[in-house]
């Protein structure tokens, strides 16, 4: 988007997407614009930053290859970007993460940086009276697809107090499909709906339906998947011989890991 | 590389305003399902942007359109944009310029025939056989030729059975049901290869110019190389998207005095 005047009584926004990213592709990529442009446009928020964390090994999914891989596979995608980054941090570690507290993480992360500039920055301004102008702490929402929404309500995938934690006090981005309607879900949830102002729901104007499960499965049969992903990443798929009816299988009798982790559980976590 | 193969080259007319994503990828989708059938091999691909005399509404000089497309091609090492059309002083005819390329082939293929050359070039081989011309479009496209007035029922024919047709669906758009509609295509479905994409995939340069005139991004969409050249040279304005407004389309005043035989006859 033409960058518009970032005005000082904007709030500031990180945006944080987690998921497989298995691989990363141009869909992926263009939620971050769309979030982007849409809270621009109400003219309340300022988004400074992109974050692209994708899921540790430990999430068990069915088919999904080494956390290194597909977060090389973000870095080299987001390379042309001024603003998008990737974070492994989630990536490292070794048990599976909830979303809830890799939003936390990224905010504590956040709050520290910002606590490191207006230290840096008391010869103008001293933390006391940046308060007294009111001064508007960045916030970190959580940007995602309608089906993430929507599986909200899968059970023993989500702890209701994460999603309640998640919409209540971060907010979230809901990239939604022409035709799509996530307002029926959110009406459909008393917790959602509850915090329905803190959910921006945004409808992506291209149809285009291109997942990763759809490049994976050509991949498979060797077609080409050229300009459905960037072209360093398509590259880097072929270099490394990623994706294939093995890789495919890969966790295939597994029990993904939120799964297990709240079913086995008979106290919550 | 199986010698029972014919080698082909697949050619895209349109606007190109601007190119996107989409467009580059219909070529990649018809590659793949040619090779599939297990009687091709492509051996190039060609984008011949339309020329300004065209008359659509919103259509930018060809200058930018050529530009735009040699930069989104950049990184492809099979197709490649041609000026040709865009070049002739007035609207030129599909099938026109399906001869022009043809000869063109024809050429090429002469002259490394004749030099019997064993180099990578694709026609070097006599023994090869000629190789073939297929016009790549989308369902679109195929719909279109129903448009009264839009195409002559000779050049149909011309294109469908002299050349074929590379046709990629999109979205809900059923060219099977073009195909049954036609007489004419009909007669000659078995040049009519029809690539089916399942998932929905519909970045149209419509919407793109769209979003350029707000202000929305267009990045992962359209290459950086050409949302580049578009900030750099103002392309895409309320202003430009008015160009040729109230114009007739040129095939349609071109084509007026001709007899409009309705291709389901």
């Amino acid at each position: 988007a033409a960058s518009l005047q970032k005005n000082p009584t904007t709030s500031k926004v990180v945006l944080l997407a987690c998921g497989s990213f298995n691989p990363i592709t141009n869909v992926h990529l263009r939620m971050f614009e769309l979030a982007r442009d849409h809270l621009e446009d109400t003219g309340q928020y300022s988004v400074i930053k992109g974050i692209i964390s994708p899921v540790g090994d430990a999430y068990k999914k069915k088919g999904l290859i080494e956390a290194s891989h597909r977060v090389e596979m973000a870095r080299l995608a987001t390379e042309s970007s001024e603003w998008i980054t990737v974070d492994s941090w989630e990536s490292q570690q070794s048990d599976w993460v909830e979303t809830a507290k890799v939003i936390r993480h990224h905010y504590e992360e956040l709050l520290a940086r910002e606590h490191n500039r207006d230290n840096v920055d008391t010869v103008k301004y001293t933390k006391k009276r940046r308060i007294e102008e009111n001064y508007i702490a960045s916030s970190l929402m959580l940007l995602c697809g309608a089906d993430v929404l929507e599986s909200f309500g899968i059970p023993n995938l989500w702890k209701q107090e994460d999603i309640t934690e998640i919409v209540g006090q971060y907010g979230l981005v809901c990239i939604t499909r022409c035709g799509g309607d996530p307002y029926k879900f959110i009406n459909q949830s008393d917790d959602l709906w509850k915090y329905r102002k803190n959910i921006h729901v945004v409808h992506e104007w291209v149809t285009n339906d291109i997942s990763a499960t759809h490049v994976r499965r050509a991949l498979r049969r060797g077609r080409s998947v050229r300009y459905l992903l960037p072209e360093s990443v398509v590259r880097y798929v072929q270099e490394h011989g990623l994706y294939s009816a093995d890789s495919e299988q890969k966790n295939a009798d597994v029990v993904l890991a939120p799964f297990q982790k709240y079913s086995d559980a008979s106290t919550s976590g | 590389m199986a010698s029972c193969r014919a080698p082909l080259v697949l050619l895209a007319c349109g606007s190109f305003n601007p190119i996107t994503n989409q467009h580059m990828r219909l070529f990649e989708l018809a590659r793949d399902h040619m090779h599939s059938t297990g009687r091709f091999e492509v051996v190039g691909g060609i984008v011949s942007p339309v020329s300004d005399g065209y008359g659509k509404q919103g259509l930018v000089p060809a200058k930018h359109r050529i530009s735009m497309a040699k930069l989104a091609l950049q990184s492809s090492n099979w197709v490649t944009v041609d000026e040709w059309e865009s070049q002739q002083p007035d609207w030129t005819e599909t099938v026109v310029t399906m001869r022009y390329h043809h000869g063109q082939i024809l050429k090429e293929y002469e002259q490394s025939a004749g030099r019997h050359s064993d180099t990578s070039g694709n026609f070097a081989s006599p023994s090869s056989p000629f190789p073939q011309l297929k016009l790549l479009c989308g369902a679109d496209f195929l719909s279109s030729f129903k448009t009264p007035g839009l195409w002559l029922e000779d050049h149909v024919e011309e294109l469908v059975q002299r050349f074929g047709l590379v046709c990629v669906s999109r979205g809900s758009l059923q060219p099977e049901r073009a195909v049954h509609e036609s007489d004419t295509l009909f007669r000659h479905r078995r040049n009519v290869f029809l690539v089916r994409e399942w998932v929905r995939n519909e970045t149209s340069a419509t919407e793109i110019r769209r979003a350029l005139r707000r202000h929305l991004s267009v990045k992962y969409l359209i290459p950086d190389s050409v949302i580049e050249y578009i900030r750099q040279h103002e392309l895409y304005t309320e202003d430009s998207e008015r160009r040729n407004e109230g114009t007739a389309l040129r095939p349609l005043i071109k084509q007026a005095h001709q007899p409009i035989k309705s291709l389901d006859d």
